[in-house]
């Protein structure tokens, strides 16, 4: 079949303004045009994933802040009950064990650490063909899920929030290749950056050229200015690997992440961060190691790394 | 293209999306897995022609691309989805006898798409685009796609057509 004119046309006008677009949106900031195009697509089509993810994975709605405790105790008693309650739930619901798993270990992890986390769903993951390696997440602004704020699962790490609309939220993952992560070696206090290296573990890349560091070293987020895009004390990975590299300014190694990165269910958002640096204390609840403090006596910090009074509010 | 294919159109499109962003991406398959779009679009335009095929590509695209969890450029889905369109329009006049040709367009079709995308992903400096990850994700999904095929495009052409037939009656 021969094409007419008018069909030539039609394919030129579509084909330039995609290219249009993408121009427009690789330049663009964060208030481009099509920015606001996605921002709004998304206020639609988050809450028709919802749906969707909804029927497609009948789990109950996790979406549920958990209130900052002065006391610990009273912490611990409100988190126990809260568990209770969960676990009667399950006899009665379709929730599964893995699930009710990871929302445990997320429970912990505030107790320890006194992060304040808003669990999700994740109701959607991107096509892969895109080489993008970001989640959908059935939690938004309604929530308190801000950009920039960190997201991990009961395990460890999984990556930041990079776009809210109402009630979604998208994730990069720190397996992107465009992720990057400040670290520090739990073992050797070396620091670091991870970066994501699609499916392959994540890449560690040591700032001191002579940084001790083994195969089995726990790493943890080294934590961000303000804490905001990532809080410090975090889980991520276990070194697989270390490259010989004798000389080089870097120290490289290879991370192999705690979180399955490629089967998420329940993920917890860091919605506002303790005034200590938790340091070490979720190194002793993942693998115990000999410089590993016990919970109840973390050492005061040194100034530096002391973040700062909680930069966001509920 | 008659309002009413146009309705199923948009309707296909937005469950094939649906489905592939909630439960298609999160198999734990080997491999990237089927791209329930595209063969969605190849579908309809091998029954309604080059032009109304670049137009549903280009329309699926940007629901891709708009859709979340995105982090890449709006346009990009856009793009390939209505070349894709436009060349799978050109062969509507064949795919209704044979199943073979249906299945080497969704094949040459599958691996276009992937090429396209990576060609235009790296004329804008992605660099999560690399040799290696281009390779396996072209091999799986060229073969997820084949295999999906003879399961959506028989019933997706039927629909079109259909549509076609009440469209002419009334």
């Amino acid at each position: 079949m021969r094409d007419s004119r008018r069909t030539r046309v039609v394919l030129a006008i579509l084909l330039l303004t995609a290219f249009t677009f993408i121009t427009i949106d690789a330049r663009g900031g964060d208030n481009s045009l099509l920015d606001r195009a996605r921002q709004a697509a998304g206020s639609v089509l988050g809450p028709v994933e919802r749906a969707a993810g909804a029927v497609v994975n009948p789990v109950r709605d996790f979406v549920d802040g958990f209130s900052s405790i002065n006391s610990n105790q009273d912490r611990i008693d409100e988190l126990s009950a809260e568990n209770n309650r969960l676990q009667q739930e399950l006899l009665n619901s379709d929730l599964n064990s893995a699930q009710l798993d990871q929302f445990n270990k997320l429970m912990h992890i505030t107790a320890v650490t006194n992060y304040d986390l808003i669990t999700a769903n994740v109701i959607g993951v991107a096509v892969p063909g895109g080489y993008a390696h970001t989640i959908a997440i059935d939690a938004g602004t309604i929530d308190g899920i801000k950009r920039e704020q960190t997201v991990m699962s009961g395990d460890g790490l999984v990556g930041r929030v990079i776009a809210v609309t109402r009630t979604t939220a998208t994730v990069l993952l720190i397996s992107d290749p465009e992720s990057k992560v400040g670290a520090r070696d739990a073992r050797s206090q070396e620091l670091g950056v991870i970066a994501g290296s699609g499916n392959d573990p994540l890449n560690f890349q040591l700032f001191n050229g002579q940084a001790s560091v083994d195969v089995g070293d726990p790493v943890l987020t080294s934590g961000s200015k303000g804490d905001r895009p990532f809080v410090p004390g975090i889980p991520i990975g276990e070194v697989s690997h270390v490259f010989a590299t004798p000389g080089e300014l870097y120290r490289q190694a290879k991370v192999t992440p705690y979180a399955d990165l490629t089967s998420l269910t329940v993920v917890g958002v860091v919605v506002s961060a303790p005034r200590k640096d938790p340091r070490d204390v979720l190194v002793a609840t993942e693998t115990p190691s000999p410089t590993a403090e016990p919970s109840q006596s973390i050492s005061p910090q040194p100034s530096d790394s002391v973040s700062p009074a909680p930069s966001t509010s509920p | 293209m008659t309002v009413s294919r146009a309705l199923l159109s948009a309707l296909l499109m937005l469950c094939a999306a649906l489905l592939q962003i909630t439960v298609i991406n999160r198999l734990p398959l080997p491999g990237t897995g089927p791209d329930l779009v595209l063969l969605i679009v190849i579908g309809l335009a091998m029954v309604s022609g080059p032009t109304p095929g670049a137009v549903t590509g280009f329309a699926a695209g940007l629901l891709v691309d708009l859709m979340p969890p995105t982090a890449t450029e709006v346009g990009l889905w856009a793009f390939v989805y209505c070349c894709i369109g436009y060349l799978a329009g050109q062969v509507q006049v064949d795919a209704r006898r044979s199943a073979v040709v249906v299945l080497a367009t969704v094949g040459a079709l599958s691996a276009a798409a992937v090429g396209l995308y990576a060609a235009i992903a790296l004329l804008f400096g992605d660099s999560r685009v690399t040799v290696a990850l281009f390779v396996s994700t072209l091999v799986s999904t060229v073969l997820y796609d084949l295999l999906l095929a003879p399961f959506v495009i028989p019933g997706v052409m039927a629909l079109a057509r259909r549509t076609a037939v009440n469209s002419a009656v009334l």
